[in-house]
């Protein structure tokens, strides 16, 4: 598991988070990449979307600090398909292993495929639940 | 391959052949890295050779195949555990009490099968989330509220048969206390219906609890009695407003009356939001853990010297505007007389909720799931981080102010002596009707500090036990020792759920070791 971690690092520092970041984040994003955003929404963001108190989040900007990995999972584009997988199969501090009950290989395909995706064709980020709900009242109304 | 105890090769291969017929191959597991997933990944025993862990999993998608899975287990004895959505964690998460047990998991079953608005209730399988509930009132327009946990991942049915608690309004808070009807698979694979729910044709099931005889619904809290398929809720209507508000006293002496007359406040319906009991004095330092409660002089001392109150008592009210407002000024008027008393209103809103709010609120407040809790842990207040998780220590205590002060002390000591850590401790939490109890979360990690952790909780559990204060809830690894202290009558609690649980269940199938009630076949194994 270390070692994987420590590839990861590796790979992001080649490549540049800094540059990521700069894509414009708009829109649904990729039709084909819906799926694996649903899966991400439900799942995965609860912790790891880009909001400093969530455990996930929190947990990687204490881990990544002084590097330009970001600490939302949404934004990382160092994370290849299999080490993604290793960490929903496996859990990693507190977050504990996803049972194929959950996320299916089929759902984790296509999270797979919507976390390792170009940025700009993610589009903008998913919303916390709750976020979604009042949006969507605040909407209709 | 693991074997579950006491089963052959030959019928464990034939029951997960069978199994697999009966759910479809690709929901019966019994791979290595497929059963990791399974593991109580905050298990005190992490790694070790007791480690409860399953022999397979299998995972049925309707109550038919519930049925067919059961009957196979019970013709070949082959133990089996049952897990709702599998999100217990810090009591047990999706791994079986006893190891080798084969998992029944019933996530597959997360169909809402009815929200009634007319009758403020639900009707549900154990898959569905509090996420999926709240999705599925808020996309539907529904005038409810569920009440919820802080974890939303965890099941509304799972989550009630642990005793699981949230932060609602009174009657709805203690999730099994909301229950309303049970369905449930027995260890014959035959169907119970609980309540009104055993009347064919009746539309009662989730309006009168209690049907005819001896009320059932409570053989399946914390139980080992069957595999419960469906579970009836009354919900709450969402209110017009909402208003938390604090009483504040400046003297070590005033506890008692302040927990006295929030009491009879309380159970007279004045207010109807979980209240909280908490010194500002002594969590001046870490805001979710409770100092030890020094001498009346010193702390009457500290009040001086700092200018925070003593105790606080917190009610919450859900109402329309004019109503919560006016028990607000009458819960005022009953501590008008206490010397230094102070009075402050801590938060109002109107429902609907705007985006703002959202942003600020204590969600599990208005019965909105998250996993937000989780951050108080992993990188939160405390020097023990990073740590693997948590377990909770929560013993009911008496609800009064010496409960208070008593279960602050004994604790804060003990845990001192032994050298365990808590990085949350508050001993006056209310989820619970009429209830005080004790919350102590401790961090656990994947390494030999857990064997310490385990010996220091079970000798809490015991100096616990001789202050007559026993556990609501537990983690497996502890269900025995905690059984144990209730042992009025020479253990008469465990030997009638024995008595029962071999009436039920005669191949002692179902949950074994669940809350230290085992079948006859393994009872000598229990302190194993």
């Amino acid at each position: 598991m270390r070692l994987l971690l420590a590839s990861a690092a590796l790979v992001a520092l080649g490549c540049g988070a800094v540059a990521a970041q700069q894509v414009a984040r708009t829109g649904p994003g990729a039709e084909e990449l819906q799926a694996g955003k649903r899966v991400y929404a439900h799942w995965c963001a609860p912790c790891h979307a880009d909001v400093p108190s969530l455990a996930g989040t929190m947990s990687l900007a204490v881990k990544y600090e002084g590097s330009d990995i970001p600490a939302a999972l949404e934004d990382r584009t160092d994370l290849p398909a299999p080490v993604i997988s290793v960490f929903v199969r496996n859990g990693v501090a507190w977050m504990p292993p996803f049972r194929k009950t959950e996320i299916s290989d089929a759902d984790l395909a296509q999270l797979n495929a919507y976390l390792t995706a170009p940025l700009e064709d993610r589009g903008a980020h998913v919303p916390l639940l709750a976020e979604e709900m009042v949006r969507m009242q605040e909407g209709g109304e | 391959m693991a074997l579950p105890p006491g089963v052959t090769e030959t019928d464990f291969v034939d029951g997960l052949a069978a199994m697999r017929s009966a759910v479809g191959s690709e929901w019966v597991f019994d791979q290595p890295a497929d059963l990791n997933t399974y593991r109580d990944f905050y298990s005190v025993l992490w790694g070790e050779p007791e480690e409860k862990m399953a022999s397979a999993a299998v995972a049925p998608a309707n109550v038919e195949e519930v049925q067919q899975v059961v009957r196979i287990a019970n013709e070949r004895r082959i133990p089996i555990y049952p897990i709702s959505t599998g999100r217990n964690l810090g009591y047990g998460g999706s791994a079986p009490v006893l190891n080798g047990s084969v998992v029944v998991d019933l996530k597959r079953m997360n169909r809402i099968i009815e929200v009634n608005e007319a009758n403020c209730s639900c009707l549900v399988e154990p898959g569905v989330s509090f996420f999926d509930m709240y999705r599925h009132l808020e996309e539907s327009g529904s005038k409810l509220m569920m009440s919820v946990p802080d974890p939303g991942w965890g099941s509304l049915v799972g989550n009630a048969l642990d005793s699981g608690g949230g932060y609602t309004a009174a009657g709805y808070r203690g999730h099994f206390e909301a229950v309303c009807g049970i369905e449930a698979v027995m260890a014959d694979g035959e169907l119970l219906r609980t309540g009104m729910g055993a009347l064919p044709g009746s539309e009662t099931w989730q309006q009168y609890r209690m049907g005819i005889g001896p009320c059932l619904d409570g053989l399946f809290r914390q139980s080992t009695l069957g595999v419960v398929t469906k579970m009836g809720f009354w919900m709450f209507p969402k209110p017009e407003a909402y208003l938390s508000a604090s009483v504040e006293v400046m003297r070590f002496e005033d506890l008692e009356e302040l927990v006295e007359i929030a009491n009879e406040l309380e159970y007279a319906n004045l207010f109807n939001g979980m209240p909280g009991f908490s010194s500002p004095v002594l969590t001046r330092a870490n805001p979710i853990v409770m100092a030890m409660v020094p001498e009346p002089e010193e702390m009457n001392r500290l009040v001086g010297e700092t200018g925070l109150a003593a105790w606080s008592f917190s009610p919450n009210f859900y109402g329309p505007e004019k109503v919560i407002r006016a028990q607000w000024e009458y819960v005022q008027s009953r501590f008008a007389h206490i010397p230094g008393v102070r009075f402050n209103e801590t938060g109002s809103l109107r429902l609907p909720i705007s985006a703002d709010e959202m942003e600020r609120i204590h969600k599990p407040r208005f019965g909105i799931p998250s996993l937000e809790i989780f951050n108080v842990g992993s990188r939160g207040y405390g020097d023990f981080n990073p740590s693997d998780g948590h377990i909770w220590f929560s013993a009911v205590i008496p609800r009064s102010g010496k409960g208070i002060v008593e279960a602050n002390r004994v604790m804060r000591r003990e845990c001192e002596r032994l050298g365990l850590n808590l990085f949350m401790f508050a001993p006056a939490v209310t989820c619970w009707t009429r209830s005080f109890v004790l919350f102590a979360a401790v961090p656990v990690y994947k390494d030999e500090r857990n064997a310490h952790l385990r010996e220091a909780v079970s000798e809490i559990i015991g100096i616990c036990a001789e202050h007559g204060w026993g556990e609501y809830r537990c983690p497996p690894a502890f269900m025995d020792s905690v059984m144990d202290a209730y042992s009025f009558g020479d253990h008469k609690l465990r030997r009638v759920n024995e008595q029962i649980k071999d009436a039920l269940d005669p191949n002692g199938i179902l949950s074994v070791g669940r809350y230290g009630v085992w079948p006859e076949r393994f009872r000598a194994g229990r302190d194993a």
